[in-house]
């Protein structure tokens, strides 16, 4: 479904994406972690071409979408949770919620999908007409995710949505991840700092240091790796 | 305690001011007689001025900090009552229909000068509101909004002159011409926010009116162009009082039809889309809102207003030379949006009220004017930042359905 192959992505002259190359395959729950600074987010950036990377291919469902403007991409269907939430706080959350369908046009269907993320977060129904940026941290982020599933994205980019959150709501959270992938096919792309946590929901993961993947594998085979064991889940 | 430093520190600033004011004050050379004056009874006054108003400004400043406490522990009900008069039909109907009345019968009551007066004003209504969506909406300080003013009046008086064309059919290209220069201006700034976009904005602005000064060939330079036709009634010659009152309602018609698209824009989906750019522009783009084409708009629609106004200015004076569109009147429809409220309708046309009509009736004080002028800008900026009337969004109702009331506790 996504592909990138040797993507390079800079700030200026600093090169944050050092050649990147890796696959997402259709309907997969694949999980990118690595220290802070790695690159994970800057990757997400690259693939939505909010940053868009210098040199190298991104293909999604064979097309490549490297040089292409941010809404081109979303309107593919590619919708990102961005790191740290970055709601509208003068917003309200059904606002939000309406931004994040603001390529489409059906509305009805958006009616529907909004009462779709209300079912998945009832506490988000309950604040409904409530400016974003008096909602709780977790409350922020269940608005986020909900947000980014108002495009009906075919891909799914999580970045760290366990940030800051209580064990409780970061067990709701990825539970909630699990479902959409399950329930509604949607592929996801998850950046964690939670290693143990997300490649326990993922099928595969990578792991990146300093802008280049350094290794890849099954959820279960990088578990078990020694390597990932010292550096990520500090056993 | 507090007092007695409060004291103190107003001493030590009148002193200062005595000082600073000295030389301008208290010499004077007599140039004819050749003698200098000292005129040490200045010195009093402004020694006892600027004491008076030290001690009274910084009674209203430790005043407005309790406030603020006081508003953090419990909402102020002055807050409360303007929230109500804006949302409640009860509150505001009433004054919608006395304001509507009073609007339409002006004509009849007054004389022409007051209802030339009111035009203007009206004129600042209009221009206000078009500044309200770049500056008040999409958060975009423009200090050269008057360029687009310039370019609508020119267009009139230009295209007027050349072929004869009359105000009807080059209204709506005042219009589009204001909105193409918006986004021409646009796209040089889409890249800059706050203070950088406010230099360059003030830029244009300079420019078009240098072009407008300098190009003698087309726009006839310094010494303008006069003899424009008034706008036409149905080919009917109407005498001065009559057009005076046929502008009048004309412009209370364009500030009716401003209003409502202004209106009809804040609660669109457009304009959600300009807070949320104003909020976070890399959430904006991760949620495929188009930044470059989300600002363009914002500019076009704004210039779009100013370059009616222009064409009304046009046909209103009969005359139009590059000295009515200097940086001042840039800076008079900012002021207008900052003082009535950003983002608020109600505000704009307030603060264009006042800021228009009050140096119009208080001609004696004309020569303090700019000096009134800063002083209550800056009264504001420090007690009601928001405005006159802080802008109230209107949120965005669906309609309820019965699955919210099975909702309960959490
Ligand atoms: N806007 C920017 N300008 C310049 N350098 C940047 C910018 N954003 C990120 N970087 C640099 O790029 C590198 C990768 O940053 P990135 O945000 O992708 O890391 P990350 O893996 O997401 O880290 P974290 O886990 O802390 O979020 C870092 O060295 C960072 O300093
Ligand atoms: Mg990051």
């Amino acid at each position: 479904m996504l592909e990138l192959d040797d993507v390079k992505t800079f700030y200026g002259s600093i090169m944050a994406l050092k050649g990147v190359s890796l696959k997402i395959g259709e309907g997969e729950i694949i999980t990118l972690i690595g220290a802070n600074g790695a690159g994970k987010s800057t990757a997400l950036m690259s693939i939505c071409g909010i940053v868009p990377p210098r040199s190298g291919k991104i293909l999604f469902r064979g097309r490549d979408i490297s040089g292409r403007d941010p809404h081109g991409i979303v309107s593919l269907g590619i919708s990102q949770v961005p790191e740290g939430r970055r709601i509208f706080p003068q917003l309200t959350v059904m606002e939000n919620l309406d931004m994040g369908a603001f390529l489409r046009n059906d509305k009805g269907e958006i009616k529907k999908d909004m009462e779709h993320c209300f079912e998945l977060f009832p506490i988000l129904a309950q604040r409904r007409h409530q400016p974003g940026g008096t909602l709780s941290g977790g409350e922020q982020q269940m608005l986020a995710i909900s947000r980014a599933l108002m495009a009906r994205p075919r891909l799914l980019l999580l970045d760290e949505p366990s940030l800051g959150l209580a064990p409780i709501f970061v067990r709701l959270i990825f539970k909630i991840i699990e479902k959409i992938n399950r329930e509604d096919g949607t592929t996801i792309f998850l950046v964690e700092q939670n290693a143990h946590l997300a490649l326990q929901v993922a099928h595969r993961g990578y792991v990146m240091e300093n802008g280049r993947i350094v290794l890849e594998g099954s959820a279960q085979s990088l578990l078990n790796n020694e390597d990932v064991k010292r550096a990520y889940l500090g056993i | 305690m507090k007092h007695i430093t409060a004291l103190k520190n107003s001493l030590l600033i009148s002193f200062w001011f005595m000082f600073l004011t000295f030389p301008i004050m208290v010499i004077r050379v007599n140039t004819i007689e050749n003698v200098v004056e000292w005129r040490w009874m200045n010195m009093l006054y402004v020694g006892f001025g600027s004491f008076v108003l030290s001690f009274v400004w910084r009674y209203l400043i430790s005043r407005k900090e309790a406030g603020v406490k006081q508003a953090a522990a419990a909402d102020t009900p002055s807050k409360r009552l303007t929230e109500r008069l804006l949302t409640d039909s009860a509150f505001y109907r009433p004054v919608q229909i006395m304001a509507a009345v009073f609007f339409l019968a002006f004509p009849l009551i007054f004389s022409t000068y007051q209802i030339n007066i009111m035009t203007t004003a009206l004129m600042y209504v209009m221009l206000g509101l078009g500044l309200n969506i770049v500056v008040g909406l999409a958060g975009l300080l423009d200090l050269g909004y008057v360029a687009f003013y310039a370019v609508g009046a020119y267009s009139y008086a230009l295209l007027n002159h050349h072929f004869g064309l009359g105000f009807w059919a080059i209204l709506p290209v005042g219009a589009i011409l204001g909105a193409l220069f918006g986004i021409l201006l646009g796209f040089p700034v889409l890249r800059l926010r706050g203070d950088y976009l406010a230099i360059v904005t003030l830029g244009f602005g300079e420019i078009i009116r240098l072009i407008l000064e300098n190009w003698n060939e087309f726009s006839f330079g310094p010494s303008g162009i006069a003899n424009i036709d008034r706008p036409g009634f149905f080919n009917i010659d109407l005498s001065l009082e009559q057009v005076t009152v046929y502008l009048y309602y004309l412009v209370i018609g364009l500030c009716l039809f401003t209003m409502v698209v202004v209106n009809r824009l804040k609660d669109s989906r457009i304009g959600r889309a300009w807070v949320a750019l104003r909020e976070d522009e890399i959430a904006c783009q991760a949620m495929g809102i188009d930044k470059t084409k989300t600002k363009l708009t914002a500019f076009a629609l704004g210039a779009t207003w100013a370059g009616m106004a222009g064409v009304v200015f046009a046909a209103k004076t009969t005359f139009v030379n590059p000295a009515s569109f200097t940086f001042m009147e840039s800076a008079m429809f900012l002021s207008i949006v900052v003082l009535g409220g950003m983002g608020s309708i109600t505000g704009v046309i307030i603060g264009a009220m006042i800021l228009i009509l009050t140096p119009e009736y208080l001609r004696a004080f004309s020569s303090y004017r700019m000096l009134l002028f800063g002083a209550v800008m800056v009264l504001m900026m420090v007690f009601r930042p928001q405005g006159i009337i802080a802008g109230v969004r209107r949120m965005y109702h669906f309609p309820v359905k019965q699955s919210e009331k099975g909702i309960g506790g959490s």
